[in-house]
């Protein structure tokens, strides 16, 4: 892409051409860009729009996604949710049948008597064609939602937005980051000790034999926890510097203050005779939070080794995002019929063509950013 | 640097302290090795250096520690932590983020050290270590040298004054140990840093050694003193120390081109010249009894295997060498049915191993896993031993008896998680042999063993292939290779590149050949006891 240079302006080596694992954008900007097109999903259930949608972040993913990190593959795997979500959906419209209206019946399946204590509850009978489309709409709308949590996955490490916590949420941090470790390491010892069955003699398929193995797995797990704990520990994990009783209990009285104060503001807003006070409130709880985090950030003395830049390629993706989800709502607003097409009487959905050009605004990251060039051909 | 004074460490609830009357002390600047027989201590004073003995384990000290001038009593392991790095017997154990660049930052990060300190000191550490290529790379896509070496490397960037390691190349191959140690090495000579290490394979480290520091074991005190002044007294001792006392040299060599020269001054090889002992071969090989041919297997995309021929006939002894990742753990899960082969044929007694049902396939084939404690599910001895019996289909108390025959005097309602090393090797070796299989598979049997625990194995292994039963064992311990093996296949990116009669593989080999093939080349000596029974 012709765009490749701007991005290694700032760079002193001389650029390999090889995978950056230092995603060039930092982790929060598409966070941020993918939970807007979430919100832009959750206005909308227009099928021709959601589809929009989820083919935008395949694409962008496909095109930025890095390529050999381990989390880069959570994409497929949270299409696949999305798929067994919507299919779910669906099934329970098929059985338990839906409230909405019909008059296209497509099959009429036997119905099941229920006691009198199960009234409401019905199963089998009348399948409608409005039933199923309305069902479809609603599972594709949740199945988008899932599809832009994926997409944030693969573009960003979790552990890597982890990272940009403030210092005082450090430690939360570093816990969040070890779980996630963990799991692949559970996943096998679970296989290990299974093929340990067979070498024993014993099946080692079958729910007992996951059940056997379950016990010397767990005791594993601990055993590594501790071993974990007393490396971090001996590396200087929980370190804590020395810090001026004023200051600490300017802290504590800044976050304890900032957390009423964002309860007191909540209520406020919410409400009847809230009133004008709601608002102020709650922002001034905010940022009493949010001065009191950072004064706790003094206690720890950690750095940071190469923190991402916020830079204008962030303000970009996040831009990017946060204006498709603004432009989806105000259409809601303005234009309701077109965004969630009726459902009865049966009309074909239509494209609304502003909407649609809104959505495709979210592409902008995969024009401007180059995608990271790959150490191998993707799978 | 590091100074202990008459400390004594009791754990909670035992009846004897772990080790007592500890009392030494390692300058700066100096590699100090930790030798003695497993069981003995060792960890517990490694641990005792970076405090988390008794910080973190428990128990009581007495005495005292100070590193670089700070009492352990006083200071916890995070504010020692600038000055003493640790890297505990497992790697993988250690670390904390997931990639190479990030772990090697994470130490600084906690300390506190300014940013552009730390990109500079990541930079350096990533070209002293030799790092470089796989800075981006994910922890677990590395094999156990770089990972040895990504350890070391994260608790290096604080620039810690000493260097505490546990068992660092235990786990490695031949070629990966001596990449770590002349890691070590460099840091020593280029840097100054104090290095206290603890090691079973006495044959790798005690060349690099300033001082030894040996715990005997049985609540005797420890022995300090030069490398040669400690190995004339150790009950531990690598195979050129041996061959060293054997032939009555003093002072006592420590490298084998030490021992070369004075094999020749002393006339030692004069003396053995024409006769080597004739190669060993099998009385008489019958049939194969596992055979494979032209196999391939492919795991995660790679090709674990490509195009492996192998035979083994019954009383043969065939050790399986390379570097890790070479692809001998799947070659043994091959022949035992774990994995299934992609294209070539496995067969086993005449059974194809991941077609047979696990219960009739016991009585063909057995494997002893790289951690035996995976093979071990019962919470006593007793209640191991007669499930072992059941899925074997053998009369009760066969099992029993061969845990006695192998450890005697483990008592039946000890738990396999207390038990030593080699004991919990001894107990899935009985548990396996239960089903008396006539093929045996071992994959690194001898990891954390002391000499004597390998003694015990190499008798055990030889009575068993004297019965006829086959053994195959994947192994990076060349020592154990030149006692057992009748045959060694070297394997490399999963083809076997070698393979043929011990003597003439590792003769011609310089990285699997053991310390006394070295010394007394070119004739063909493989192990001291060979030396010993022709100069009686």
């Amino acid at each position: 892409m012709g765009a490749a240079a701007p991005r290694r302006r700032g760079r002193v080596k001389p650029p390999v051409p090889r995978w950056q694992r230092r995603s060039p954008v930092h982790p929060g900007a598409w966070w941020l860009w993918s939970l807007s097109l979430g919100v832009a999903a959750s206005r909308t259930t227009n099928p021709l729009l959601l589809a929009l949608l989820v083919t935008v972040t395949a694409y962008v993913v496909a095109a930025c996604r890095p390529r050999s990190a381990p989390w880069s593959r959570s994409y497929t795997a949270f299409a696949k949710l999305a798929l067994a979500v919507l299919l779910l959906r669906l099934a329970f419209t098929v059985v338990l049948g839906s409230p909405v209206p019909g008059a296209h019946t497509l099959v009429t399946l036997p119905e099941v008597p229920l006691p009198h204590w199960a009234q409401g509850i019905r199963l089998g009978g009348r399948v409608t064609a409005e039933a199923l489309v309305f069902a479809l709409y609603d599972g594709l709308r949740i199945a988008t939602l899932l599809i832009c949590v994926g997409a944030a996955n693969a573009l960003a490490s979790p552990a890597r937005l982890l990272k940009s916590l403030p210092g005082a949420l450090y430690e939360l941090g570093v816990a969040a980051v070890v779980a996630l470790t963990f799991a692949p390491h559970l996943v096998a010892d679970v296989q290990r000790l299974r093929a340990a069955r067979r070498l024993r003699g014993r099946p080692d398929s079958g729910v007992r034999g996951l059940l056997q193995v379950g016990l010397p797995v767990l005791e594993g797990a601990l055993e590594r926890s501790v071993a974990l704990a007393a490396a971090m520990d001996a590396r200087g994990y929980g370190r804590s510097a020395d810090v001026p009783d004023r200051v600490r209990r300017t802290t504590a009285a800044l976050t304890l203050g900032g957390l009423l104060g964002v309860c007191a503001g909540t209520y406020g807003l919410l409400a009847a005779e809230g009133g004008g006070y709601g608002l102020p409130v709650l922002l001034a709880g905010v940022a009493a939070a949010l001065a009191g985090l950072r004064l706790g950030g003094r206690r720890s003395p950690r750095t940071r080794y190469r923190p991402d830049p916020w830079d204008a390629r962030a303000w970009l993706v996040s831009g990017a995002g946060a204006a498709v989800a603004a432009l989806l709502t105000l259409a809601s607003v303005r234009d309701p019929g077109a965004l969630s097409p009726g459902v009865v009487p049966l009309v074909a959905p239509a494209l609304p063509l502003w909407p649609a050009a809104a959505v495709l605004l979210a592409l902008l990251p995969a024009l401007v950013l180059p995608g990271a060039p790959s150490e191998k051909e993707p799978s | 640097m590091i100074r202990f004074e008459d400390v004594s460490v009791t754990y909670d609830g035992a009846a004897r302290p772990a080790v007592q009357g500890v009392d030494f002390e390692v300058p700066e600047g100096e590699l100090v090795l930790l030798a003695g027989p497993s069981g003995t201590g060792k960890s517990t004073v490694l641990n005792a250096v970076s405090g988390l003995v008794p910080h973190f384990t428990g128990g009581t000290l007495r005495g005292r520690v100070t590193v670089a001038g700070r009492d352990t009593r006083t200071h916890r392991p995070r504010e020692l932590a600038d000055v003493v790095g640790t890297v505990g017997q497992d790697p993988l154990a250690h670390f904390v983020t997931d990639t190479v660049e990030d772990e090697l930052a994470y130490g600084m990060e906690s300390l506190g050290i300014a940013p552009a300190v730390m990109r500079r000191r990541v930079e350096e550490t990533l070209d002293l270590l030799g790092l470089a290529e796989l800075r981006d790379r994910a922890i677990a896509t590395l094999s156990g040298g770089q990972r040895q070496r990504v350890a070391i490397g994260s608790v290096l960037t604080p620039h810690p004054a000493v260097l505490v390691l546990d068992e660092p190349t235990s786990a490695l191959d031949p070629a990966a140990a001596e990449e770590v140690l002349a890691v070590l090495q460099r840091l020593v000579h280029d840097l100054g840093t104090t290095v206290l290490l603890a090691e079973h394979r006495l044959e790798r480290v005690v060349q690099y050694a300033d001082r030894v520091v040996l715990l005997p074991g049985d609540g005797a005190a420890p022995v300090c003193g030069t490398p040669a002044e400690v190995m004339a007294v150790s009950p531990v001792c690598p195979p050129v120390v041996e061959l060293g006392r054997l032939a009555g040299w003093s002072p006592l060599p420590m490298t084998v081109r030490d021992a070369r020269r004075r094999a020749v001054a002393s006339g030692l090889r004069d003396r053995l010249s024409g006769r080597a002992p004739a190669p060993r071969s099998v009385a008489d090989p019958g049939a194969a009894l596992a055979e494979v041919r032209s196999l391939a297997v492919r795991r995660d995309r790679v090709d674990a295997l490509r195009g492996v021929d192998l035979a083994v006939a019954p009383g043969e002894t065939v050790a399986l060498m390379g570097r890790n990742g070479a692809g001998k753990s799947t070659l043994l899960s091959a022949l035992v049915g774990l994995v299934a082969p992609d294209s070539g044929t496995v067969r086993v007694g005449g059974a194809v191993p991941h077609r047979t049902r696990p219960r009739d396939l016991v009585r063909l084939v057995g494997l002893v896993p790289q951690e035996p404690r995976d093979l071990l599910y019962a919470d006593t001895v007793g209640a191991e031993c007669a499930a072992a019996d059941r899925d074997a289909g053998a009369a009760p108390g066969t099992c029993r008896r061969l845990v006695s025959g192998l450890l005697p005097g483990v008592a039946d309602d000890s738990h396999p998680r207390d038990l030593s090393e080699g004991q919990r090797l001894a107990l899935a070796l009985a548990v396996v042999l239960a089903a008396r299989p006539p093929l045996l598979l071992l994959d690194e049997p001898t990891r954390g063993l002391d000499y004597a625990a390998k003694a015990r194995l190499v008798g055990v292994l030889r009575g068993l292939a004297a019965d006829g039963h086959a053994i195959v064992l994947a192994t990076h311990d060349v020592e154990l290779a030149a006692e057992l093996a009748h045959r060694v296949v070297l394997l490399a990116e999963g083809e076997v590149i070698a393979d043929g009669p011990t003597d003439d593989i590792v003769v011609s080999s310089p990285s699997f050949a053991p310390q006394v093939t070295k010394i007394l080349a070119p004739e063909r000596w493989l192990t001291v006891a060979q030396v010993r029974k022709a100069l009686t």
